[in-house]
């Protein structure tokens, strides 16, 4: 599941992220494998996720969330 | 200058060309390091709630107490491995070598901002931590066991709250005997299992509750909400700009002007009789009287068109755009304008510049040093430099559109609008390359204080009266000598039957066109005494507010550009001005 798939609200841990230079600024930020976010929100029109990540928001483009791979099992 | 009794260059080995230490401002983005620098140097940094107000760096002197030493705010970073021209920067600062670093650390996002601590410490520079907003974490309910920080890094760590300036001084008092971290260099999994393991140890997050501006944020973040907000919130600043523009006209600006200004002018007027040097001062009379929209003299209409009509609006305009800015709104607008900006070849964040762009297009150009690539800037400083209106240029809609009706004034709204998505689609389409994608920090929602915010609005009017007053006092002088000169005239009747042709203009109309070239809310003053008509009118100011709004914004595109791309941008700028004028006028003739 990716996370344009995963449904707004719920909680899961990051499992793989896109190859290339999305990756190291994504890891910069602290969205890293195994890290667990709450997807807030996904805008239409092939606009951003925003994510939570301890405490904070994080907009993702569209192009970037379609391969951001997430762990199938929520956690509440 | 020296500072011999410096105690802190008193160690040989720090002394510097200068004779003067260098210590560096490092942190991530957007954690109060401009904050910082502005309260140990005294200059005033800008300062906003979102990543990246500052790109290029800014040097200053901290002087205090015994202590004088070059401080460098160096821009905001996530990491020294560079994702973006800032992180560029950042790194080539640090390798450049430096005798102390400050290093700012966010207290509510302890973890993120350990990447970049770990990576800064492995650099051996005698460092101190200032462990910031301690405040808001606090609120958060995040506890922050400081000694335990200290004793993981290996250097002092300092409590601090720079918005309130508690805490600044024990920084200062910790950088004599600021220390070197002992950690050992570490692979990249070794530093998240160090920044997982410091960060377990270090910080306890009690239960909160949830505050009405955690609510505001997760409706900006919805879908259907945040998209109504943000329309919202920019039709609401747009109404308030516009009122408190007005109010301040016509309760404040015009009084001073009829009940103060004109008495002296007129009485320099009778005291200079005619001649050379009133016809400079003070210009043309209307039946005697001096008239501060259209006598054209440096005195009267120089200084009520900067003066009298513009600056009301910058102000009014930048006491909006500094609380949306603190408020922690504009990378919101990000989110919401990403999906649209995106076809443009261009990322959300361009939205930040294009605001910024409404005041004035000078900062709006330089703002877009927040962008990643060469493309999307010469992309986002183009549209900007097109379809943005200035408030100079918004201001003096209303004094030649406004008389006709509202619905032309709107329709230079609807039209550039309509210009900026064209165009934007066009230069997406014909310029090889890719759009980049948006990855950015949303921060948190912050009740700006008053204090910085007159500050920073202070700050940005004499910016405006810096940047302004030379051009449009020279401006309206050179006009003055070259219609004089008679060069005005000759300049008309070569360009006049283009303008008759193409554009359905009079020949007359050339020479406010021509002078648009330095200030553009001369040029359309210089329209008002013409007599155009509702539709000439409409076309002619059409023309102005798509081509560059002032000089100033053609030096800063050739220095942020390049000669190359500044030249392309003007080549389009001309085409599409000239292409919207004729098509426009051809619509107009035909109904």
């Amino acid at each position: 599941m990716n996370l344009i798939e995963m449904k707004n609200g719920t909680r899961a841990a990051i499992k793989g992220l896109p190859e290339g230079e999305a990756a190291q600024r994504l890891e910069a930020l602290g969205l890293r494998g195994g890290k667990i976010i709450e997807k807030i929100s996904c805008m239409p029109f092939g606009g951003p996720v925003t994510v939570l990540l301890d405490g904070r928001q994080f907009a993702i483009s569209h192009g970037i969330a379609e391969h951001i791979e997430i762990e199938a099992e929520n956690i509440g | 200058m020296s500072c011999k009794d410096c105690s802190l260059c008193s160690g040989g080995e720090m002394i510097r060309k200068e004779g003067r230490m260098r210590i560096l401002l490092m942190g991530n983005p957007n954690v109060g390091k401009s904050v910082f620098f502005s309260r140990l140097t005294g200059i005033r940094a800008l300062s906003s709630n979102y990543p990246g107000t500052t790109v290029g760096f800014t040097q200053g002197v901290l002087r205090h107490k015994d202590i004088c030493a070059d401080l460098i705010d160096v821009p905001g970073a996530y990491t020294l491995n560079p994702t973006n021209e800032a992180e560029e920067i950042a790194r080539r600062i640090i390798e450049d070598g430096a005798d102390r670093i400050i290093l700012v650390i966010d207290a509510t996002a302890l973890e993120r901002n350990l990447v970049l601590a770990l990576q800064v410490l492995a650099y051996h520079i005698p460092t101190v931590v200032a462990l910031n907003m301690t405040d808001e974490a606090r609120h958060k309910g995040i506890l922050l066991d400081v000694e335990r920080l200290e004793k993981e890094l290996g250097v002092s760590v300092c409590r601090t709250v720079a918005t309130t300036g508690s805490g600044i001084s024990d920084i200062v008092g910790s950088l004599r005997n600021a220390r070197t971290s002992s950690l050992p260099p570490m692979t990249k999994e070794e530093c998240w299992q160090k920044i997982g393991q410091i960060t377990a140890g270090v910080q306890t997050v009690t239960h909160r509750h949830h505050t009405l501006l955690d609510r505001a944020e997760d409706v900006s973040a919805h879908p259907l909400f945040g998209g109504l907000a943000g329309v919202a919130v920019l039709a609401l600043s747009f109404a308030v700009i516009r009122i408190a523009g007005e109010g301040l006209v016509s309760y404040v600006f015009d009084p001073l002007f009829e009940n103060i200004w004109l008495p002296l002018l007129n009485r320099l007027s009778a005291f200079l009789g005619d001649g050379f040097l009133r016809s400079l001062l003070i210009g043309r009379l209307f039946d005697g009287a001096i008239d501060l929209e259209q006598s054209m003299g440096v005195l009267s209409t120089g200084l009520y068109v900067e003066f009298g009509m513009v600056l009301p609006y910058i102000i009014a305009f930048y006491a909006a755009l500094s609380f949306l800015e603190d408020f922690g709104y504009l990378p919101r607008l990000a989110v919401v304008f990403d999906a649209l900006l995106h076809r443009f070849g261009v990322h959300g964040y361009a939205i930040i510049p294009t605001l910024l762009g409404f005041g004035c297009n000078v900062p709006g150009i330089l703002a877009t040093r927040v962008l990643e690539s060469e493309r999307e800037r010469f992309i986002a400083a183009t549209l900007i430099s097109v379809g943005i209106p200035c408030v100079s240029i918004q201001a003096m809609l209303t004094a030649t559109l406004g008389q006709f009706g509202i619905r032309y004034v709107a329709a230079v709204y609807a039209i550039l609008l309509f210009v900026w998505l064209l165009l934007g689609r066009i230069m997406n389409i014909a310029l090889p390359g890719f759009s980049p994608e948006l990855i950015v920090e949303i921060p948190p929602y912050r009740i700006p204080s008053f204090k910085a915010w007159t500050a920073k609005l202070w700050f940005r009017i004499k910016d405006f009266f810096i940047e302004a007053t030379p051009l449009v006092l020279g401006g309206i002088l050179l006009v003055n000598m070259l219609d004089m000169a008679g060069i005005l005239e000759g300049a008309g009747r070569v360009l006049a039957p283009f303008f008759t042709s193409v554009l359905g203009l009079p020949p007359a109309t050339a020479v406010p066109v021509v002078m648009g070239m330095f200030r553009k809310d001369i040029a359309m003053g210089l329209l008002i005494p013409l007599g155009l008509s509702a539709h000439q009118m409409l076309v002619a100011v059409i023309v102005l507010s798509m081509t560059f709004p002032c000089i100033a914004t053609f030096v800063v595109m050739w220095k942020e550009l390049g000669l190359k791309r500044m030249l392309e941008a003007s080549a389009l700028m001309l085409c599409s001005a000239v292409a919207a004028g004729a098509v426009l006028n051809l619509l107009l003739s035909a109904f």
